[in-house]
């Protein structure tokens, strides 16, 4: 492709990626459809033989499949309910932001949503659930609210694409039905932003509460169940909390990343690292909240059961991941965030990356120690995970990754249009919001 | 009616005639060596060791393990499919064919006595000619436990039926009663004055496991006494 004369807007440079991929793009696409490959030849290899060739057994019969199921729809609520909490209180630093983290939604959220349809011992009877379906069972509050979520977050992905995708159409970047088809007849007149404005209004309004549901409701999965280490009303919003953390550090990620490879730095400028960063820091303190209250719990509770799980993840065979989960989600990010010397790029990469596995860790803790210890006298149960599980885990990973990159391909990352909407107005709009907030001059105060 | 099982630990000798009995009865899958040490074995009735004390005032005890039959049971509860549920009789039985292998019930179960089918189960080639033709063998990928032996129920009410008779107390009893030759176990209808369990859920002895949870078990031991 013949280079772009000279843009007469600067953002269009925004869609170098698009217009010309370069060649590195196809390399990595091909690796990750060779894993990816391999991964459904593991999956199907697992239906014909059984749940057998994974590491679970009685009496820890969920394993990394469950685990990774929680992770990545912890990952998933990043994105649309950052971005729409962001555009709700109206701050203004959302812009590059907001659609990097909706699409970590879309594609994780559809990842994570396969993990129990893949943890079945029967998936061929995965029918069942709509046609025999117990609505008392909190798998099936899952399917409602993941199926929710997912609808509503790619539309509201989708919503705000619109102008954008126009832009593309009017270059005529190629595939050409593609744009043509997807932005819906987006002239820009002002009736059009009207409705634009309306429906992301009423979306980001919508997707707050569902998100919030959906980890709620995995949370139920466990809570609902009266086994030590799980019973417990706190969980609800501790995996809320926990999985907004976990998003935050994949944006986080996934922007030094992009920043990197796309050269971004004029849109990825640092006070956006560093308003997130601090976002992370106030999560990681309240992530260290619940898990105080909920372990201070269960210990002055001093139930027996609930003190061999509490045991068995404090000093026992699970010490390791527990320490390593606190020392990566609260001992690190403290240090390196709460330092203005450390919450640099690379230590916010650091920070986030820990996060990942520190929340990936709390996950494991909480899915495997309440299984392997059960109440009556069996032996303590042991999971290793096979071969299977963690290609699964690695496959899941590459969907993510080609996921992004195929969205990366197509469409632009950051949002063009908000940005140049925020050029032209915002600065207008925000000096006329904080005069509002300014008491008034003009009229005298009520005399009393 | 409400059937129910009063184990009585101070005539069991903890010798595992029941676990042999009910896995021969129930076609329950032997499987590999190797797949029993990652625990997977699977025994509909366990029997069960607790160690009291400490060397030498060791003390060990055994129990056996049946499914409880819980009136509240927790499995039930969070099955998607209703591939278990509790019967009108109070058994909780599995429903294989519609059972889709989430194991979220062998998750809710706070006894584990459930079991699933990690692989497609096998017998030895002995084991295989005499399987029990009246219980149906599982597939692969499903969840299963005790049934309190419900294939024998269903005989002796069709027998009584064709007799045109009542279901007598000694018409039905499970595999793992009948086996123990210390006639520790005795099964019958919790609520008719008539059958022996009766009298026996309500002796001082009587206790349940882990009561205070409030799945209301319908397997009642008899504690030691001595």
């Amino acid at each position: 492709m013949e280079k772009a004369p000279a843009a007469p807007n600067p953002d269009y440079d925004l869609l170098r990626p698009i217009e010309d991929p370069g060649k590195s793009f196809y390399y990595i696409v091909i690796v990750l459809l060779v894993i990816i490959l391999y991964t459904g030849y593991v999956y199907i290899r697992q239906v014909y033989y059984g749940l057998g060739v994974t590491g679970m057994a009685q009496p820890v019969t969920w394993g990394f499949y469950i685990i990774n199921f929680v992770f990545f729809i912890g990952i998933s609520h990043a994105g649309t309910l950052i971005s729409a909490i962001l555009r709700l209180s109206k701050a203004e630093w959302r812009r590059p932001i907001t659609r990097m983290a909706e699409v970590i939604t879309a594609i994780v959220l559809a990842i994570g949503g396969l993990h129990p349809i893949i943890d079945l011992g029967r998936p061929d009877r995965m029918t069942h659930l709509f046609y025999n379906g117990r609505l008392q069972s909190p798998l099936l509050w899952d399917i409602v609210s993941i199926t929710a979520y997912f609808t509503a977050s790619t539309v509201y992905l989708y919503i705000p694409m619109i102008p954008d995708i126009a832009i593309l159409r009017d270059r005529g970047v190629k595939p050409r039905w593609l744009y043509e088809f997807l932005s819906w007849g987006w002239q820009g007149t002002e009736q059009q932003h009207k409705v634009l404005d309306r429906a992301m209004n009423i979306l980001m309004v919508v997707v707050i509460p569902i998100a919030i549901s959906v980890h709620t409701i995995i949370s139920y999965i466990f809570a609902m169940t009266v086994q030590p280490g799980w019973h417990s009303t706190i969980f609800g919003p501790y995996f809320v909390v926990g999985a907004i953390f976990s998003g935050i550090a994949a944006i986080l990620v996934l922007m030094i990343v992009f920043r990197k490879v796309f050269h971004l730095e004029r849109y990825l400028k640092l006070i956006h690292f560093n308003y997130l960063s601090v976002l992370l820091l106030v999560m990681s303190l309240l992530w260290f909240y619940f898990t105080f209250s909920e372990y201070l719990t269960g210990y002055y509770g001093h139930e027996p059961n609930e003190m061999r799980v509490f045991w068995y993840k404090f000093s026992g065979a699970f010490a390791p991941y527990f320490w390593t989960m606190v020392t990566c989600n609260f001992l690190l990010p403290l240090i390196l965030l709460s330092n203005r010397k450390t919450r640099t790029i690379p230590g916010i990469l650091i920070a986030s990356i820990s996060v990942i596995i520190g929340m990936w860790l709390e996950r494991l803790i909480i899915v495997v120690p309440s299984l392997a210890n059960p109440r009556l006298p069996y032996p303590t149960g042991i999971y290793i995970p096979s071969s299977t599980e963690w290609t699964l885990f690695l496959g899941g990973v590459s969907v993510f990754i080609l996921g992004y990159m195929m969205f990366a391909r197509f469409f632009p990352v950051i949002s063009i249009w908000e940005i140049q909407e925020g050029r032209q107005e915002s600065a207008k709009a925000v000096t006329e919001r904080i005069t509002s907030y300014m008491p008034d001059p003009q009229t005298p105060l009520a005399k009393g | 009616m409400k059937w129910g099982m009063v184990i009585d630990l101070q005539k069991c000798t903890g010798c595992g005639e029941c676990v042999a009995a009910c896995k021969l009865e129930n076609n329950v899958a032997i499987v590999e060596p190797k797949e029993s040490e990652m625990g997977r074995t699977m025994l509909w009735m366990d029997m069960l060791t607790v160690y009291e004390g400490e060397y030498p005032r060791l003390r060990v005890r055994q129990f056996p393990r049946p499914c409880m039959h819980c009136d509240h049971p927790p499995c039930t509860k969070v099955c998607p499919v209703r591939a278990t549920y509790r019967n009108e009789e109070g058994i909780v039985a599995q429903i294989y064919p519609q059972c889709i292998g989430c194991r979220y019930c062998m998750a809710a179960c706070p006894y584990t006595v459930k079991s699933f089918n990690w692989y497609k189960p096998e017998w030895a080639p002995g084991i295989r000619e005499t399987a029990n033709p009246d219980v149906s063998v599982r597939l692969v990928g499903v969840v299963e436990k005790c049934t309190f032996c419900v294939h024998r129920l269903q005989k002796a009410k069709e027998q009584a039926k064709a007799e045109g008779r009542n279901l007598r107390e000694g018409d039905f009893q499970t595999a793992c009663a009948e086996s123990c030759p210390a006639g520790a176990i005795v099964f019958g209808d919790l609520e008719n004055t008539n059958h022996r369990v009766n009298p026996l859920s309500r002796s001082p002895r009587a206790t349940r496991l882990l009561e205070d949870l409030g799945t209301e078990p319908k397997v009642i031991y008899l504690k030691e006494v001595d």
